[in-house]
């Protein structure tokens, strides 16, 4: 047990810290810097549900804010019609995984090749954004749920206690929810990552020709994946709505997408902590520089981009593990094993 | 009588106006080591994509076992136990030497015994000091071994081996030639291979393909000395 505890450090370390943030900042912050956190966090969803089909299953899903926005107007749609959100948080997971499912079955089993799924996917959220533009009027409606077109729909119901549609969260609610969702949703993927499926995915991104050759189905292991992806992305999309109580087509843009992307590239594609990471201090940056006029922050937004493209290509959580982690574990070693020390004095 | 391992019947394939393989009638009996040889072009790695589902003849059949295999997918036909070494070593780069040979034994088997059927492989194949660098920063030799441990771990029925001792050093070629008979004791292998040296080592049969088409099959002496054969392939090297 504790061999176990001590090879995953780095895991154990992230999970106290997130429950020491999921029962402390509530205590400590003011209303208003507790709503952005709870906002980074449903972003960090977002940002692991990319992290997830990108940095591991290496699916170039260059629009990802299809699921974002489907999931958020699924929620608003539906709550509105039914007057709960229980179930319809189940449908703003549910839709845009059955989108995942139904573009990954055409873009896979065809074998079409990576750059055309970014092509696809990037179009997919276009037609969205343009489609759900041009609702604007009263003819456009489901159910009871005005879409709104490029004004978006206001006075989305917040989430309440599953079945008590009465009990809408509070705030503080809100954010132990999504600070909890996080954790499920880091842990999860951890989890998923080192069953046969999560490894036979990574080997998918590596080569794909090698694990047919071993008789896995590499198509149908992306399937999943970016079915997955889709619903974590549609979880994510049904919080912000939820948070704001406000959706509008912004949801499904090119912007919208690109922002997802730059978490990864900043935090790191390839780990599941750096995406987060990424979402939290690129989402606090924009808010910060917003604040003054002397720069635009999508001028500092570029900049950012543009150093870490060149100069820290994997991101910042390789670089910590890779760069730092050697030195701090070499710092650490004599004194896991103190009877080492004085002969290494002596050398 | 049983059938044969595998065997094809009339398979082509075309691509566009190019004849890359035409209507070769080819069997393996269980057991056997069959090296394929024959000069560039001449439709080999071809030959070994059809047999593995990569690409679909224009016309023809495959057969394992007595069974259609033609139009099933790379996967499916894996899962018959099939298992093939690509010319370029087909391996995962940014995995560890144990993690490849996880993906491969995890497959077929579960829990305890994945573990021990990657540790054994990496004992048969010498890998132990490289058990848990990336695979990617290997030589290409050792990336060879890699992908045979990849493709022995799959327990397959039968191998194919594109060009297992391209790039190796004289004595990891040896080495490869060694592992190659320990693994026909268990395994039926088809060999691709251009190094005259290596086959005569290992060969017992030998088929000879030139412009897609098979130009003779027989023993090495009879093959080494048919006249055909230095004509396309061996020229002046078989003959001095």
């Amino acid at each position: 047990m504790i061999g176990l505890l001590r090879s995953n450090a780095g895991l154990v370390a992230v999970g106290i810290l997130g429950l020491a943030l999921l029962a402390g900042l509530p205590i400590i912050l003011d209303l208003y810097t507790l709503l952005q956190i709870t906002l980074y966090a449903i972003f960090a969803i977002l940002a692991l549900s990319l992290a997830f089909i990108w940095g591991y299953g290496g699916i170039l899903c260059f629009g990802h804010s299809a699921f974002f926005g489907l999931g958020a107007y699924a929620y608003a749609v539906a709550v509105i019609n039914i007057g709960e959100s229980s179930v319809p948080l189940l449908i703003a997971m549910a839709l845009p995984a059955l989108l995942a499912a139904g573009l990954g079955y055409f873009m896979f089993y065809a074998r079409i090749s990576d750059v055309y799924v970014g092509v696809i996917t990037l179009t997919v959220t276009l037609i969205f954004y343009n489609v759900v533009n041009s609702t604007a009027g009263p003819q456009y409606h489901i159910g009871e749920a005005l879409i709104g077109g490029f004004n978006g729909m206001p006075n989305v119901p917040s989430l309440n206690i599953p079945f008590l549609p009465d009990d809408t969260l509070d705030p503080q609610g809100m954010f132990v929810l999504c600070m909890g969702l996080l954790l499920v949703v880091y842990f999860g993927l951890h989890g998923l990552l080192v069953t046969r499926f999560g490894r036979v995915l990574v080997a998918v991104r590596e080569n794909e020709q090698r694990v047919e050759f071993l008789g896995y189905d590499a198509r149908l292991h992306k399937l999943i994946a970016f079915s997955i992806g889709g619903a974590l992305a549609g979880l994510a999309g049904c919080l912000f709505t939820a948070w704001g109580n406000y959706v509008s087509p912004t949801a499904f843009s090119v912007v919208q997408s690109a922002q997802i992307i730059i978490w990864l590239m900043v935090g790191g594609s390839g780990t599941l902590l750096g995406p987060v990471i990424g979402a939290v201090a690129i989402s606090w940056l924009t808010v910060e520089i917003g604040t003054q006029q002397v720069v635009n922050a999508n001028v500092v937004l570029g900049a950012i981009l543009l150093v870490f493209v060149l100069l820290v290509p994997k991101g910042v959580a390789p670089m910590i593990t890779e760069k730092f982690a050697p030195w701090a574990l070499s710092l650490r070693r004599p004194a896991a094993t103190p009877h080492q020390l004085p002969q290494e004095g002596k050398a | 009588m049983s059938p044969p391992l595998i065997e094809t019947r009339g398979l082509s394939k075309h691509f566009g106006g190019v004849q890359a393989v035409r209507n070769i009638d080819f069997s393996l009996a269980e057991g056997e080591l069959r090296c394929l040889i024959g000069p560039n072009g001449a439709g080999k790695s071809t030959f070994f994509k059809l047999l593995t589902g990569q690409i679909k003849p224009t016309s023809g059949a495959v057969l394992f076992r007595g069974t259609e295999i033609t139009n099933l997918q790379a996967h499916e036909i894996a899962r018959l136990g099939i298992g093939i070494k690509t010319q370029v070593p087909s391996v995962f780069n940014a995995l560890s030497v144990r993690s490849n040979l996880w993906i491969a034994a995890a497959r077929h088997k579960k829990g305890k015994a994945v573990a021990q059927a990657v540790e054994a492989q990496i004992e048969r194949l010498s890998l132990s000091r490289f058990a848990d660098g990336l695979v990617g920063q290997l030589a290409h030799g050792q990336r060879q071994w890699v992908e045979l441990g990849l493709v022995l771990c799959g327990e397959p029925n039968l191998i194919l081996l594109d060009e297992p001792a391209a790039g190796m050093t004289e004595e990891e070629r040896g080495r490869t030639a060694e592992l190659i008979q320990e693994i026909n004791r268990a395994h039926p292998l088809i060999v691709v291979e251009h190094d005259m040296s290596f086959i005569r080592t290992i060969a017992r049969r030998i088929t000879v393909f030139d412009r897609g088409a098979i130009l003779m099959e027989g023993d090495v002496d009879q093959v080494f000395g048919n006249q055909a054969v230095r004509d396309v392939y061996l020229g002046k090297q078989a003959a001095a």
